[in-house]
């Protein structure tokens, strides 16, 4: 790629002249929708992503929320890339709630969608540059000297005829007063020096000594502690209500309905706690109190007796499936899983008349806000929102229900309010990922080739609960996602999927579609492999040629992982490809099973493409975690629905991975596609349960086609 | 009733339900927040906090079980992040969202006290009751590798490093 220079239209740069104390502040965004909404704003409400104080300090604004994912570290990193700052002067604050700081993929403040490095690539960068320039201008300016013979290095500008030097520090308050370049040079790919470095992570020191403020951990001064009782039954509600009992508990301070259920209000979380223990409630359990997985399955099972609403439709998949040599079909069964992040929901909120803050661990600052807005009866921009560190999230946190509790109790309570969820409520009362089922079939020629490939899919709809507009015709994109984009080179294909609406509430689950529809679909092909006398690895290859990135992660990982070489004794190899977000990983399992069918995965090589890596040891780190996420839900816990209502509630009856059953995990980062970089937070997790899954095969002969693994499948 | 012990060396009374965990004691009433809440049923290991010593799950430890007790929480393992455990975390980048990096890297330091050169084996049994979402636990195992090194290093000795440390941070306040 050559140099990318980028020209800066001055009516999309913002800055504010805010020197002396402050120094210089730079913000910038994407051209784009939201252009004339900023342009109307007060500049004091302009925020940057940029301040370098007079003491040389160079803070980066992220607006990005860090729930694990390194956002706090790799998102400096692009600013710092084109400053040529010191990387031990940066540090990091996460930005308000505002138009600048909006996610382009997203039309919003938001964090999700494996986009925060994508989203930030060009903007960050420029705003670096752009700082860079303006810092030479002003050292320039100040020596009289002309600023092409000046140069910015590590934190200081360099006059190299005069060898006069001064810090960025010294300069901020010069260069925040003159005008911003039209143009600014961004680095080559082959320029740079700090992307692609695996730089140590900037929030280490505070996770380690428990000084890291997470939502959970803020405190106000005259802060209540609530936590709510809901129906234990979707779309329930409180028919009777005595809290006498739980009003005479010590340290409740009041009892009373919201709209999620029924809040109770005290000094400490325990007492509330203590408080709701003692709430005697008749509820009204409305329509669904009858409903069970079996039920929800069986509607889904009965839907795909019918066509669905195509997805890809390529040749004619059902004409040469009628005229292949040999033909394959298979049901394949996904459950609904809950996030359960570490840290339970809550929110901190403080409701006045004239408007409202939150310190909330959130994957959304701008609905988060239009949320306590509504209720505060204010605007907006009347709503100051603090985002803590997020004690995880894998799309969670993009909801906005414990938003909406904290500042209906705070309201109420017309004091601060803390909301806090146990793990109960945070097990019962999520937005799952949703239950799927899928018919698949295909045919084979006489040499084994596929000629048709057919999946009909049927599950409720993320989007229908989360952003209606966005289901078009009865389609929902993230429902076939990994089917209508699958890379096989197969003559014939038909996706169809059957929208089938149901009482259980769904949201985005750390890689959405693809983490069902990756293990329906590697599976399958390797069922394929299998009729077509084929190893499965040779087998993918064969039908990946136009897939250059798919071929490349496949390659990799197999070779890394020593596919075709010899294993110790009862252990065995899965491999499975899946592209996620626009980020391609293959990964490589092996395992052995024991006398009781209880699986042990010893070691996963995973090898990623995702263009250019920012930060190959948060990459690895974010690898590791899509693997851990992604094995409990291969192996572990799922969410069974009984009576209207989920039947597991602790990490008792939701099992996650733990130590004892972690493999070890070889990541490998392909740099042979120079682009800009794509996400990590997710694509890592598809890939886990079909390789595992295809594994038992290669150890049992016995094809699975349901997650989570029981050894009683075996039987 | 007034409950007496100390935390990190401080002496500390409070006055509340005796049923009441320690966890919110520490957290709400002390609002001491690094001890984080995870479970409430001692299943996740993210309240781990030292009770004489001992790794104890402090959300299901009734605060009126702890009377005249000396406990040690996430402030207090070391003033200035000197104690092996976190120099091993720091060094080997471990925290990814961090929430549940307390409760892991108290029960380390718990667990190099009374085995101050632990296999893999028996790291994962002594770390298996603290979860991690964002699977941390490749560096985690890797860490106490290394925490256990430098305590080699310093000192080849039993554990002794890591009682003194505590014990020193005890004796002194921590803050």
């Amino acid at each position: 790629m050559s140099v990318m220079t980028t020209r800066i239209d001055r009516r999309k740069f913002l800055k504010t002249g805010l020197a002396g104390a402050t120094g210089l502040i730079i913000g910038f965004y994407l051209p784009g929708r939201h252009e004339v909404l900023m342009a109307d704003a007060a500049p004091a409400d302009l925020n940057a992503f940029i301040h370098i104080s007079p003491e040389n300090t160079v803070t980066i604004l992220v607006a990005r929320s860090e729930m694990g994912q390194g956002v706090a570290t790799s998102l400096p990193m692009l600013v710092a890339e084109e400053l040529e700052c010191d990387w031990r002067e940066i540090r990091f604050e996460f930005a308000p709630a505002a138009r600048v700081y909006f996610n382009p993929h997203m039309h919003s403040q938001g964090t999700g969608g494996s986009t925060s490095i994508n989203s930030s690539w060009e903007p960050l960068r420029m705003a670096g540059a752009t700082a860079r320039e303006m810092l030479i201008a002003a050292a320039a300016q100040k020596w009289g000297v002309d600023a092409s013979g000046c140069r910015a290095q590590a934190g200081e500008v360099v006059h190299a005829a005069t060898k006069r030097r001064a810090t960025y520090g010294s300069l901020a308050e010069a260069a925040a007063k003159l005008p911003v370049p039209d143009e600014v040079k961004l680095k080559d790919y082959a320029e740079f020096q700090v992307i692609g470095k695996p730089f140590k992570r900037l929030d280490v020191h505070e996770k380690v000594d428990g000084r890291a403020r997470f939502g959970i951990d803020s405190r106000r001064p005259g802060m209540y502690h609530a936590v709510v009782l809901r129906c234990p039954v979707f779309g329930g509600k409180a028919a009777k209500v005595n809290a006498s009992k739980a009003k005479s508990v010590r340290g409740v301070k009041d009892v009373f309905p919201i709209s999620s259920g029924i809040a109770v209000v005290a000094d400490n979380t325990w007492n509330a706690m203590e408080g709701r223990r003692a709430l005697d409630v008749e509820w009204d359990e409305g329509p669904n109190a009858a409903v069970t997985t079996a039920a929800i399955f069986e509607r889904f099972s009965q839907a795909l007796e019918k066509p669905g609403v195509p997805a890809k439709t390529v040749g004619d998949a059902a004409s040469s499936f009628s005229r292949a040599v040999k033909k394959v079909e298979a049901e394949y069964r996904a459950p609904y899983e809950a996030h359960a992040t570490m840290e339970p929901m809550n929110c901190t909120a403080d409701v006045r008349e004239d408007g409202a803050e939150l310190w909330v661990p959130t994957q959304f600052q701008t609905s988060s806000q239009a949320v306590a807005a509504r209720i505060a009866g204010v605007r907006p921009e009347q709503v100051k929102v603090h985002t803590t560190f997020l004690g995880g999230g894998f799309g969670r946190r993009g909801e906005t229900d414990f938003v909406m509790e904290a500042c209906e109790v705070s309201k109420a309570m017309k004091a601060p309010a803390q909301v806090t969820w146990s793990r109960d409520d945070d097990t019962q009362h999520d937005f799952y990922r949703p239950a799927a089922l899928i018919r698949l079939s295909a045919g084979l020629d006489a040499s084994g080739k596929p000629v048709s490939f057919a999946a009909h899919i049927a599950c409720d709809s993320v989007f229908r609960w989360a952003l209606p507009s966005a289901v078009q015709n009865g389609m929902d994109r993230t429902s076939v996602d990994g089917f209508s984009d699958i890379p096989y080179d197969i003559p014939n294909i038909l996706v169809d999927y059957q929208l089938v609406p149901g009482p259980v509430p769904l949201g985005f689950w750390r890689s959405v579609g693809c983490s069902q529809n990756g293990f329906f679909r590697e599976c399958f092909i390797d069922e394929l492999a299998v009729a077509a006398g084929k190893d499965p690895y040779e087998f993918r290859r064969d039908l990946l040629r136009h897939s250059p990135r798919d071929l490349g992660v496949l390659d990799m990982a197999a070779d890394k992982a020593g596919w075709g070489k010899p294993l110790p004794h009862g252990r065995y190899r899965g491999i499975a490809v899946v592209k996620g977000f626009d980020t391609y990983v293959a990964e490589v399992a092996e395992l052995s099973l024991d006398a009781d069918r209880n699986i042990k995965v010893h070691r996963v090589v995973a090898a990623v493409d995702l263009g250019q890596p920012v930060n190959p040891a948060i990459i690895e780190q974010q690898v590791h975690s899509g693997i851990v996420y992604g094995l409990s839900q291969t192996l572990k816990g799922e969410i069974t629905i009984d009576k209207g209502r989920v039947e597991q509630a602790n990490f008792d009856t939701f099992e996650v991975l733990r130590m004892t059953e972690m493999p070890h995990v070889d990541v490998y980062i392909t740099t042979s596609h120079r682009t800009p970089p794509t996400g990590m937070g997710e694509p890592a997790v598809p890939p886990i349960a079909p390789a595992v899954f295809n594994a038992i095969y290669a150890a049992t002969g016995k094809r699975l086609r349901r997650i989570p693994y029981r050894p009683g499948d075996l039987a | 009733m007034a409950i007496r012990f100390t935390v990190n060396g401080k002496p500390q009374t409070v006055d509340v339900d005796p049923n009441m965990p320690l966890l919110w004691v520490i957290r709400d009433t002390l609002n001491m927040t690094g001890t984080k809440f995870g479970c409430g049923l001692a299943l996740c290991g993210a309240c781990t906090v030292h009770i004489d010593g001992e790794a104890t799950r402090s959300c299901i430890t009734p605060v009126s079980s702890v009377e005249g007790k000396k406990i040690t929480t996430i402030e207090g393992l070391s003033p200035d992040n000197s104690h092996p455990v976190q120099r091993a975390w720091i060094e080997i980048d471990v925290p990814q969202c961090g929430y549940c990096q307390s409760g892991q890297i108290m029960s380390a330091a718990a667990l190099l006290a009374g085995n101050p050169h632990p296999t893999d084996a028996q790291i994962e049994q002594a770390m298996a009751g603290n979860i991690c979402r964002c699977g941390t636990y490749q560096r985690i195992k890797e860490a106490i590798h290394r925490a256990a090194a430098m305590h080699r290093e310093a000192a080849p000795a039993t554990g002794a490093e890591f009682d003194r440390i505590e014990q020193g941070v005890v004796a002194g306040g921590a803050k």
